[in-house]
C-alpha cells in the first residue's frame, strides 16, 4: 500500500490508523532496502507542502521537515548556519543533495548523520506531530541511538527549530573522510562560536559525530572555551579530557584510538576557523 | 487520498507518459523494465555511484532513490531526451567523444546528465565546480580527468586535438575518437543487463549466508508450490554435465551450486526461477534451507596451520600452486651486498567494483544454447558453460554485450551458468542481474598478499641479490590464482638486472570470496614491497633514488631475471629519464612548500618503475582476426577482442587499416559473439593490442595481398580504397577491380583473410628460466602528494606517468588507459580494501571519486617491439602498477613515516607518524628524493 496524502494531518492520520513507513527523500529509505520487495503500508510525504520552507518565527528559525539539502543551501541564513550548509553540501553528492532531507537524516539516526553535529552546535529542536499535537524535543533527546529516535509510531517530524543565533556567531564544518565527496564520515565536527565585542568567548558549541553512538556536544570544554581571548587561537586550548563524551569504535573505516586523535585535532581546527571567520567579520 | 490503484502521468523527455507500475517503485525500474528506456544504468540501487542519473525538474537525482509515485507530474528527462532538453548536452556529447571521456560509458549517461545540469545553470563553471557537481558520479575507468576537461572545455576552457577522419595509411599514432563512442554518450549502447527477451524468466540464486556451512534443503518442491510464479528450483542434480568450472581447466575447482558445503560467504547452493514480477517480490529468506555454519578459515595463517582442515582434495596445506623464479647465487649475492634491506608488507582484498554489475541472460535455440552477457572472455565461457552444460562447445554461443567495466573479473563466470541452467530446462529465456551486494560478495578480487622481501646492492650501487617470498589469499577456489603464484615471482623484481634472485609465492586457499584476476594479476602488490625497499636501499647507499634506479634498469642485451635477453624494445630508462625534469621542479617545489610550513602539512615525491609481460605467462594464447572486403568496397573487420572500454574496437581497426592501406572510414566492425567472429582470447593480461592487434596487422597484410594477386599486380602496387570498390595502380596504370565481378563467400566477402597470432615464448624451467612473454611492457610514475600529518590523510597533487607502448596507435585512448589505471592505483595505495562479509556496497567499499583524482601527465615512449603491430606493447595493466609504490613512496618522503601495509588509510599513516614521533620526539628531518 501506497500513499501519497496532501496534508499533515491525513499523514497522521495514516500514521494512527494503520501506521506505516514514511518515505521522503528516499536517500536512505531505497538503499536499506536492498533487493527486497517493499512490503507494507509506504507514507510518501513528498506532496505534503506544509512540510517544505524555511521561516524565520520570532522565536526560531523554523526548517520544514522536508528540507533539502540543495534547497537549505540556497537558504539565505545567518553566518551561524554556515556549519549546516557546508554539512549539506558533504552529504552524498549532487543527486543526493537534490533528494535528501533534513528530518531524514534525524530519522535515520546514523552515527555519521552529517546533519547532526551542526544541529547540535545550533542547539536545534525537534517538532513532532502525532495525533494529540505536537511537540518539542531538543535534538539530543530526539536520537537516542543508532536508528533510534524517541518518534512513536504514529508521529513525525514537521519542523527543525533553531533558536535565533547571535547575529556575531559564526559556525564551522569539518568531515574527515578517506576520499574527497561521497564519503561516510570517520569524524566529523560542527562548532559554533560567539565573541564578545573585547573578542573574549562568549558562548561556545561543539559537536562531534562518528565518535559515538550519537553525535554529542563536548559541555566541558564548551565551558572551559567560556571566557577566553579568542585572539591567539583556541586549538591549544582542546585537551583530550575535553573528549570524554566520545566512545568511537573500531569499523572499517578507522580505528578508535585514531578517531579520538582526529577528533582533538579536528576540534582545534573547527574552533579555530570559526575564529578566524569572526576576525573576517 | 490518492491512491496506488491509479495509473501516474509525468513528463519524459518532452512527452507525457502514464504508467501502470506501482507508485513504490524505484524510477530507474520503471525507465528501464517498463518504459523500455535503457540509457539510464543501475549501479548500485543505493545512491552510491550515481550512475542512474536523470533529471528531474531539471536537476540532477538518482532515478533509484525515487518512487515513481513521487514524480508524478514532474518533468523528468533521461539520456535519451537530454539532447532535446538541455542546451548544452549536445556539445557535451561531441565533447566527451574528443577528449576520450567515455570509456566503457556506463557512468556516461549520469555523468552527461549532471555535466548538462551544471552547464545550464553555470556556463562557465571552475573546474572546482566542476568536482563539485560530479562528486556524486562514480567512473571507474577514466580516472575522471578527461571528463572534466570535456566539461570544461563546453564551457569555455581549452579544446583538444582530434583526428577527424585519417587518410589511408594514416590512422597508426592517429588520435581518432572511438568508433563505439556515438552509442556510449547517446545512450543506446546495449550492456548486460539493457536487453529482456520476450517470455523471460527470471532466476535468483541461493547463496551462503556465512564463510564456510553445511547445509541440507527443505522440502524444495513444496515451496514451488507455495510460490505461484515460481516455476522451479535448480539445485546442483539438475546440472546436465560437469558441477564444475574455472578460468584454468587443470585447476577448474568451483562448483555451480556447492554440494552439502559452502566455502565462501556468497557461495551459491540453488537457483529460483519464476516469472519476472513474482521473482522481484519473493522474500528469500523464506526459502528452504537450513545452515549449520562451520568454523571457517578466515587468514592464511589458519590455513597453512598444520591442524587446519583442507579445503580441496589434492591441495595439502590448502597450498593452490607455488610459482618459483631462481637465478644466480643468491647466497653469494647478498655476500657481496654492501647494504642490505629487508621489510614485510601486506596488501588486502581489492574490488574491481566496475559499475556494471554481472548481467546477461540464456535461451535454447533448439538444441543450442545462446548467452548474451557481459563478458571479457566469450570463447572462455562458451567452453566451460559446454562442459557444464554437457553440449558440444559448437551447441554453445556466446553473445558479448558492451562490457560496463571488466579489470579482470569478467573473465570468470558468474551469471552465466545460472541462466544457462534455467534456459536450458525451462525452455524459456532466462535472465539474471546481479544486485551490487552480489557482484561484491561473489566475484573475484585483487589477491590480499603478505611478502617478505630482501634486496641487497653494493657500495657502487649496483643490485646484487633479491629474495621474495610471497603468500597470496586466492579464497576458495582456483580462479586465477595459479597466474598471480606465477606471474609474481617472474614480475617481483620489477624492471632492473639481478646477478642473483630467488621468488618464491604461494596462492593460499581460505573461506573466502575466490581472488582472481585484478589488472596486474598479483604484480602490483610484488611492486608495492619491492620499489619501496628500493628507495630504503638508495637512500642507504646515499644514492639519489632515480639514479639508482636509472643504473640498476634492464636494457638490450641484459638478462632478466628468467634469463631472457631481449635485443630491442626495452624503454625503461627511457620512462625514467623522462620523469627527470618534473622530478627535479618537484623537489624544489616541495623542498620550498615544506620550509614555509608551520602547521602540519609536508609535502612529498615519489616515483616507481614497473614491467609487465604481455600476454599468458609461457603458455599459449593465440588470437586470430578474420577480414573481409565486400563487393560494395566496405570492409568488415571481425574484431573479437572484447572492448571493455579499454579502445580494443578503436585500435584494432587502426592497426588492421593501415596494415590494409584503407581509410578507418569503411571499416564495419562484428564483435566478439562467437558464432560470427574467431577466437581473439580474453581481454586480459594487457594482450589485445598486442596479440589481436598482430593478428589485425596480419589479416590485413593478408587481405591486401589477396586484392593484389586478384588484380594480378605486384607488392608495389598501390591500393586505394573507397566506397564502391578499389583502384589498383601500378607503375603509372591504374584501374578498378571489378569487385562485383567475384563471387562472394558464405559471409558476402568478394576476397577474405584470417590470420592467427600466438606470441613465441618458451616455457619456463623448475628454476623459472626461460622466456615467459614475447614482449614487456615498461613504465615509471612520479607522484606528487599533500599529507596532513596530524589526521594522516593524504592528497595526490599530481602524477606524471611515462610509459614506453613500443608504439602509441592512438595516443587518446592511452592516456585513458594511463589515467584510469592510475586511479585504481592511487585507490589500491590510499583507500581501497575490501573486508568479506563487511561493507558488500559502494559506501563502505570506497572507489576514488572526481575529487581525488589529481592532473595526470602521460609520456607516450615509443620504443618499438620488433614483433608487435606497428612495434605496439600493451598499456591496460602496465598503467596501474608503478602508481601505489610511488604515492607510498612520496608518503615517507613526505613525513619519513613507511607504510608497509596497504592501503594507506588516514588511521594508518597517522599510526606510522605518530611511532615516529614517539620514536623521535624532536625534528623529523626528511630528504627528500
Amino acid at each position: 500500500m501506497y500513499i501519497r496524502p496532501t496534508s499533515i494531518d491525513e499523514a497522521i492520520g495514516v500514521l494512527a490508523g494503520q501506521g506505516g513507513r514514511i518515505l521522503a527523500g528516499g536517500t536512505d529509505f531505497f538503499p536499506s532496502q536492498g533487493d527486497r520487495a517493499v512490503v507494507g503500508t509506504v507514507l510518501d510525504i513528498s506532496a505534503i507542502d506544509g512540510l517544505k520552507g524555511i521561516r524565520i518565527e520570532p522565536d526560531w528559525i523554523q526548517i520544514g521537515a522536508r528540507t533539502t539539502w540543495s534547497e537549505l543551501i540556497a537558504a539565505p541564513l545567518p553566518s551561524a548556519f554556515d556549519a549546516l550548509k557546508a554539512a549539506a553540501r558533504e552529504v552524498g553528492g549532487w543527486q543526493i543533495q537534490n533528494l535528501g532531507t533534513i528530518a531524514g537524516n534525524l530519522c535515520n539516526a546514523s552515527p555519521a548523520a552529517d546533519g547532526v553535529p551542526p544541529l547540535l552546535a545550533l542547539d536545534a529542536s525537534v517538532e513532532l506531530a502525532g495525533p494529540n499535537g505536537r511537540r518539542i524535543l531538543p535534538l539530543d533527546q530526539f536520537i537516542l541511538g543508532p536508528r533510534r529516535t524517541a518518534l512513536a509510531a504514529d508521529e513525525m517530524v514537521v519542523s527543525i527549530l533553531v533558536p535565533h543565533p547571535a547575529p556575531t556567531a559564526r559556525s564551522h564544518f569539518v568531515k574527515l573522510g578517506a576520499r574527497r565527496y561521497l564519503v561516510i564520515s570517520i569524524v566529523m565536527v560542527a562548532a559554533e562560536l560567539t565573541l564578545d565585542d573585547r573578542g573574549r568567548v562568549d558562548r561556545a558549541r561543539i559537536a562531534v559525530g562518528s565518535c559515538s553512538a550519537v553525535a554529542c556536544r563536548l559541555p566541558a570544554l564548551e565551558r572551559a572555551l567560556v571566557g577566553v581571548a579568542a585572539d591567539l587561537g583556541l586549538a591549544d586550548l582542546v585537551q583530550a579530557d575535553h573528549l570524554a563524551p566520545l566512545r568511537p569504535i573500531d569499523d572499517v573505516r578507522a580505528t578508535a584510538l585514531y578517531r579520538r586523535d582526529a577528533a582533538l585535532t579536528l576540534v582545534g581546527r573547527a574552533l579555530d576557523a570559526c575564529r578566524t571567520e569572526t576576525a573576517r567579520a | 487520498m490518492p491512491d496506488s490503484a491509479t495509473r501516474l502521468s509525468f513528463k519524459l523527455n518532452g512527452q507525457s507518459v502514464e504508467v501502470g507500475s506501482a507508485p513504490i517503485t524505484r524510477l530507474s525500474n520503471v525507465l528501464r523494465d517498463e518504459l523500455g528506456l535503457t540509457g539510464t544504468k543501475i549501479g548500485c540501487d543505493a545512491g552510491d555511484c550515481g550512475a542512474c542519473t536523470v533529471l528531474v525538474d531539471g536537476a540532477p537525482a538518482c532515478a533509484c532513490l525515487i518512487a515513481v509515485g513521487q514524480v508524478r507530474g514532474r518533468v523528468v528527462t533521461s539520456i535519451e531526451g537530454l539532447p532535446d532538453a538541455s542546451p548544452s548536452a549536445a556539445a557535451l556529447q561531441r565533447a566527451f567523444l574528443k577528449h576520450g571521456a567515455a570509456q566503457c560509458g556506463i557512468c556516461t549517461p549520469g555523468m552527461l546528465g549532471t555535466a548538462a545540469a551544471l552547464l545550464d545553470r553555470t556556463p562557465a563553471p571552475s573546474e572546482t565546480q566542476v568536482m563539485d557537481a560530479l562528486g556524486g558520479v562514480l567512473c571507474r575507468c577514466t580516472g575522471y580527468r578527461k571528463i572534466v576537461d570535456a566539461i570544461l572545455e563546453v564551457g569555455g576552457g581549452p579544446g583538444c586535438d582530434v583526428a577527424a577522419s585519417p587518410a589511408a595509411g594514416q590512422a597508426v599514432g592517429a588520435r581518432i575518437e572511438r568508433l563505439d563512442g556515438q552509442r556510449k554518450v547517446d545512450g543506446s549502447e546495449i550492456f548486460g543487463a539493457d536487453e529482456v527477451p520476450a517470455d523471460t524468466v527470471a532466476v535468483r540464486a541461493i547463496r551462503s549466508p556465512h564463510h564456510r556451512a553445511r547445509f541440507r534443503f527443505g522440502d524444495l518442491e513444496e515451496f514451488v508450490r507455495r510460490h505461484p510464479g515460481v516455476l522451479r528450483v535448480f539445485t546442483a542434480a539438475d546440472i546436465p554435465g560437469a558441477n564444475c568450472f574455472g578460468v584454468i581447466g587443470p585447476f577448474a575447482d568451483q562448483p555451480v551450486f556447492a554440494v552439502g558445503e559452502t566455502r565462501f560467504r556468497g557461495e551459491a547452493v540453488a537457483l529460483v526461477a519464476g516469472e519476472p514480477s513474482v521473482l522481484t517480490a519473493l522474500d528469500l529468506a523464506d526459502f528452504p534451507v537450513l545452515w549449520d555454519e562451520l568454523s571457517p578459515l578466515v587468514t592464511m595463517d589458519e590455513a597453512l596451520a598444520e591442524a587446519a582442515p583442507r579445503l580441496h582434495d589434492g591441495r595439502p596445506g590448502n597450498i593452490l600452486t607455488r610459482g618459483r623464479v631462481a637465478r644466480g647465487d643468491i647466497d653469494a649475492g647478498f655476500v657481496q651486498a654492501a647494504v642490505v634491506v629487508e621489510g614485510e608488507f601486506e596488501t588486502g582484498f581489492v574490488e574491481h567494483a566496475y559499475i556494471e554489475p554481472e548481467a546477461g541472460f540464456a535461451r535454447r535455440v533448439g538444441d543450442r544454447l545462446e548467452i548474451q552477457a557481459c563478458t571479457q572472455a566469450p570463447y572462455m565461457d562458451r567452453d566451460d558453460i559446454a562442459r557444464i552444460m554437457g553440449l558440444a562447445v559448437e551447441a554453445v554461443r556466446i553473445i558479448p554485450t558492451a562490457v560496463g567495466g571488466g579489470f579482470g573479473s569478467k573473465l570468470d563466470l558468474s551469471i552465466q551458468p545460472f541462466v544457462a541452467i534455467a534456459a536450458w530446462h525451462l525452455g524459456r529465456p532466462a535472465r539474471m542481474v546481479y544486485s551490487r551486494s552480489e557482484s561484491i560478495m561473489t566475484t573475484t578480487k585483487r589477491h590480499p598478499a603478505q611478502m617478505k622481501v630482501r634486496i641487497g646492492a653494493g657500495r657502487d650501487g649496483r643490485l646484487t641479490a633479491m629474495e621474495f617470498a610471497g603468500d597470496f589469499n586466492t579464497g576458495a577456489y582456483a580462479s586465477w590464482g595459479p597466474t598471480v603464484a606465477n606471474r609474481v615471482p617472474v614480475h617481483a623484481s620489477g624492471p632492473y638486472y639481478f646477478p642473483s634472485y630467488r621468488a618464491e609465492t604461494r596462492a593460499v586457499h581460505t573461506h573466502l570470496v575466490p581472488a582472481g584476476a585484478f589488472r596486474g594479476f598479483g604484480v602490483p602488490q610484488a611492486a608495492i614491497a619491492q620499489e619501496q625497499l628500493f628507495d630504503e636501499l638508495a637512500d642507504r647507499l646515499g644514492i639519489d633514488r632515480l639514479d639508482f634506479r636509472v643504473q640498476n634498469a634492464l636494457k638490450v642485451g641484459v638478462p632478466t631475471v628468467t634469463g631472457q635477453v631481449f635485443d630491442a624494445g626495452v624503454g625503461i630508462r627511457a620512462c625514467f629519464e623522462a620523469l627527470r625534469p618534473r622530478r627535479d621542479d618537484a623537489r624544489a617545489e616541495v623542498q620550498a612548500f615544506n620550509a614555509r610550513q608551520t602547521g602540519s602539512l609536508r609535502r612529498g615525491i615519489g616515483f616507481a618503475g614497473m614491467w609487465y609481460g604481455c600476454g599468458n605467462t609461457s603458455l599459449p594464447n593465440p588470437s586470430t582476426i578474420r577480414v573481409g572486403l565486400r563487393a560494395d568496397g566496405r570492409i568488415t573487420l571481425h574484431q573479437g577482442a572484447v572492448d571493455i572500454g579499454q579502445g580494443s574496437n578503436t585500435v584494432i581497426t587502426q592497426i588492421c587499416a593501415d596494415a590494409l592501406g584503407a581509410p578507418l572510414a569503411l571499416f564495419d566492425l562484428v564483435s566478439g559473439d562467437t558464432d560470427l567472429s574467431p577466437d581473439c582470447g580474453k581481454t586480459s593480461a594487457s594482450r589485445q593490442t598486442f596479440v589481436s592487434g598482430k593478428a589485425a596487422f596480419l589479416a590485413g597484410q593478408a587481405l591486401r595481398r589477396a586484392i593484389l594477386r586478384e588484380a594480378n599486380a605486384g607488392e608495389d602496387a598501390t591500393l586505394t580504397f573507397a566506397d564502391g570498390g578499389v583502384l589498383v595502380s601500378e607503375q603509372g596504370h591504374r584501374r578498378a577491380l571489378p569487385l562485383h565481378d567475384l563471387i562472394p563467400d558464405d559471409r558476402g566477402y568478394v576476397l577474405a583473410a584470417e590470420e592467427t597470432f600466438d606470441p613465441p615464448t618458451s616455457p619456463l624451467d623448475a628454476d623459472g628460466q626461460g622466456e615467459p612473454y614475447a614482449v614487456f611492457g615498461y613504465g615509471a610514475h612520479l607522484a606528487e602528494i599533500e599529507v596532513d600529518t596530524a589526521l594522516g590523510t593524504v592528497k595526490v597533487l599530481r602524477l606524471t606517468a611515462a610509459h614506453d607502448v613500443g608504439r602509441a596507435i592512438n595516443p587518446t585512448l592511452l592516456e585513458g588507459q594511463i589515467e584510469g589505471g592510475a586511479a585504481q592505483g592511487l585507490g589500491l595505495a590510499l583507500m581501497e580494501e575490501f573486508f568479506p562479509g563487511r561493507g558488500e556496497n559502494l559506501h563502505d567499499y570506497l572507489i576514488p571519486t572526481v575529487g581525488d583524482m589529481p592532473p595526470v601527465t602521460s609520456i607516450l615512449i615509443e620504443d618499438a617491439a620488433p614483433i608487435g603491430p606497428f612495434g605496439a606493447k600493451g598499456i591496460g595493466e602496465q598503467a596501474l602498477i608503478p602508481t601505489a609504490p610511488a604515492i607510498l613512496n612520496a608518503i615517507y618522503d613526505a613525513t619519513g613515516a613507511r607504510i608497509r601495509r596497504a592501503p594507506a588509510t588516514p588511521d594508518r599513516v597517522r599510526a606510522a607518524i605518530r611511532a615516529l614521533e614517539t620514536a623521535a620526539p624532536e625534528t623529523e628531518d626528511t630528504t627528500n628524493a
